[in-house]
């Protein structure tokens, strides 16, 4: 706890991201008490301009436009939550065994990582979300996403793996017996958290930017609010040429504020823990 | 000597596997989904009308035999190889009988065109902007130009599409909307058709350039501002080279990761510009692509999946054979 008071009080971006992300979190958690429901349509008069009744609002499907940006952030949210835990849980398990374990095993592994990074990922989730497109909701949405995220990173973590391999430390819990799997999980990752930490974030800007890649496309279940669906609607009645900008700039605006958020934060997080960038910022702090 | 060539056999080999499980598995994705080419000509031709269900029938044989899919999915699989290692990609279900070939290659100019320019601009702006902000991180055009850059890079694609065309279509209208030349305008080697070529060519490549140049930029800044506390940088200081020699170290010694990048840029080159060309409506590879897989047309899927897969494994290949050329201290094991 006390870290983060520190970094709200001396690093900008930490602050910045905090309270975008907290702005974007509220929004999501408004939507457990929505008057609207997000499937209703043609609940209230449509294409109002923003009011005191209506924040944001109202669109052409004669939904409120600030309620129901609550549901669709909350679901984005909920997407690349998931997509990045299930991508991210695959590449730390294989990038760490076969950086470890190396030798036959390591070059089969890696030559199917490297085949799926030489892969054209958006034709194939265009291509698999075209056939499911119907039969489409969050968990099958986050595989998708997720099942083409895992190979880069679990690259990155095996380069990792590697070098760490050849510290004294490694050979030190070798020789008092220690099993792999228990030098590989307890020794070598705390190394690695740092670097989940700022990669996850990276592959939650990804997920995000995928969901709303194929929504806009048309390609996911359109009757699920999410940030992406939403701007469909917006394009798809024309709400940049009907002059109803409020529709389509606030789904652009609070994706915009989300994924500022996460990416300060990162940065945040990035500099923070790498202990060069600290020691230079004590140095600068006793200069003065 | 001896051991490069080692390398460089084994490397080769390597890529090879990979173009193979790649291509591999770009043939079964779609034939395991139940999209199903010949039943989505026959829905689109004999929707409105009624037809006797046994020419239904024989006209589903014939569309099997002519696009190849006759067989059990291994015997389509070996005959696609044979094919393919004979050069030939087979003809367009969509716009049957003309070859895949040939509608790539009518794509091709304006992808590689649009892509090879915006990359290119956007690989130098990136490294010169970011060498220049890491090498003088207290000026304030730096501090102006880092939170510029820091607030677009995370922003998806499309949003960035979606402003620009907003501000330059609807707000100001300067740029048109769609398309890659003027409609009705000839290939020439005229004024005008280039000029309507530049135009319509602008917004596509600057939403590109965007994105680009703020990713190099930020791998490029990092770079520097760790450069610029080792010894070799210190020294030159020291010894009162001038700026513009010590900017040059810079860039030189951080060019390895960069080549990488711009290498994989390049073969990425002949997947398309999926999103752009889409959101743009530019006639390229993307687009060709996107239609494609829409209307099930398996063989120009392949097509273009085999020269993606292959440009960026090939990319991959060739950077690790110039990587020891590039940088003496890489040694080859």
């Amino acid at each position: 706890m006390k870290v983060i008071r520190d970094l709200l009080k001396y690093d900008k971006n930490f602050l910045v991201g905090f309270i975008f992300l907290v702005f974007a979190l509220l929004l999501a958690i408004l939507s457990f008490f929505s008057p609207y429901s997000p499937q209703e349509r043609y609940v209230v008069e449509r294409d109002k301009p923003p009011s005191f009744s209506h924040i944001l609002g109202t669109n052409s499907l004669g939904q409120d436009v600030f309620w129901y940006l609550t549901f669709a952030i909350r679901n984005s949210l909920i997407i690349g939550l998931l997509a990045v835990i299930l991508g991210r849980a695959v590449a730390v398990v294989v990038g760490l065994l076969s950086g470890y374990l190396g030798g036959r095993f390591d070059r089969i592994v890696t030559t199917i990582t490297d085949s799926f990074i030489v892969l054209p990922r958006l034709p194939i989730l265009i291509l698999l979300s075209f056939t499911i497109k119907g039969n489409m909701n969050f968990i099958t949405m986050a595989l998708l996403i997720a099942f083409f995220d895992w190979a880069w990173p679990s690259k990155r973590y095996r380069s990792q793996i590697l070098s760490l391999k050849e510290m004294e430390f490694t050979n030190t819990a070798k020789f008092s017996g220690r099993r792999i799997f228990q030098i590989v999980f307890k020794e070598h990752m705390p190394f690695l958290i740092p670097y989940l930490l700022a990669d996850s974030i990276s592959g939650f800007l990804f997920a995000i930017g995928m969901e709303i890649t194929l929504s806009v496309l048309g390609l996911t279940n359109l009757d699920i609010p999410t940030i992406g669906t939403m701007i469909f609607w917006a394009n798809y009645y024309q709400s940049m040429l009907n002059g109803t900008w409020w529709w389509i700039s606030s789904p652009v605006l609070i994706l915009i504020i989300t994924v500022l958020g996460f990416y300060l934060l990162s940065v945040s997080i990035g500099t923070f823990l790498d202990p060069r960038v600290r020691l230079q910022k004590i140095s600068v702090g006793e200069n003065k | 000597m001896e051991n490069y060539v080692k390398y460089i056999i084994t490397r080769f080999i390597q890529t090879l596997i990979v173009i193979f499980i790649g291509i591999t598995i770009v043939f079964f994705a779609p034939r395991f989904t139940p999209m199903d080419p010949v039943q989505s000509v026959i829905m689109r031709a004999y929707s409105q009308s009624t037809v006797d269900a046994s020419v239904i029938q024989g006209l589903v044989e014939t569309l099997k035999d002519l696009y190849g899919l006759r067989g059990t999915i291994w015997e389509q699989y070996i005959r696609f190889w044979k094919h393919l290692l004979k050069g030939d990609l087979g003809p367009s279900f969509t716009m049957f009988p003309t070859p895949v070939i040939q509608i790539i290659f009518k794509a091709l100019p304006w992808t590689i065109g649009l892509l090879l320019t915006s990359t290119l601009i956007a690989w130098l702006l990136g490294i010169i902007l970011g060498t220049l902000v890491g090498y003088f991180p207290n000026k304030s055009f730096s501090k102006i130009l880092s939170i510029i850059i820091t607030c677009i890079y995370p922003i998806p694609y499309y949003i960035i599409a979606l402003i620009l065309i907003f501000i330059f279509c609807y707000i100001f209208p300067i740029f048109p909307l769609m398309g890659g030349v003027q409609i009705g305008l000839k290939p020439s080697f005229s004024l005008t058709y280039i000029l309507s070529v530049i135009k319509h060519g602008f917004l596509p490549a600057l939403s590109l350039i965007i994105g680009t140049t703020c990713f190099i930029f930020m791998t490029q800044r990092a770079l520097v501002s760790t450069l610029i506390a080792s010894d070799f940088i210190v020294f030159s200081e020291v010894a009162g080279l001038s700026r513009k020699r010590i900017f040059l170290y810079l860039i030189r010694n951080s060019m390895l990761p960069q080549i990488t990048d711009l290498a994989l840029f390049l073969g990425g080159i002949f997947g398309g510009a999926l999103m752009t060309e889409i959101v743009f409506s530019y006639p390229g590879i993307g687009q060709i692509l996107y239609s494609a897989i829409l209307q099930s047309d398996f063989n120009l899927i392949m097509g273009i999946s085999i020269f993606s897969v292959v440009g960026v494994a090939f990319a991959a290949f060739i950077l690790d054979l110039i990587y020891p050329l590039l940088d003496p201290r890489i040694r080859v094991k």
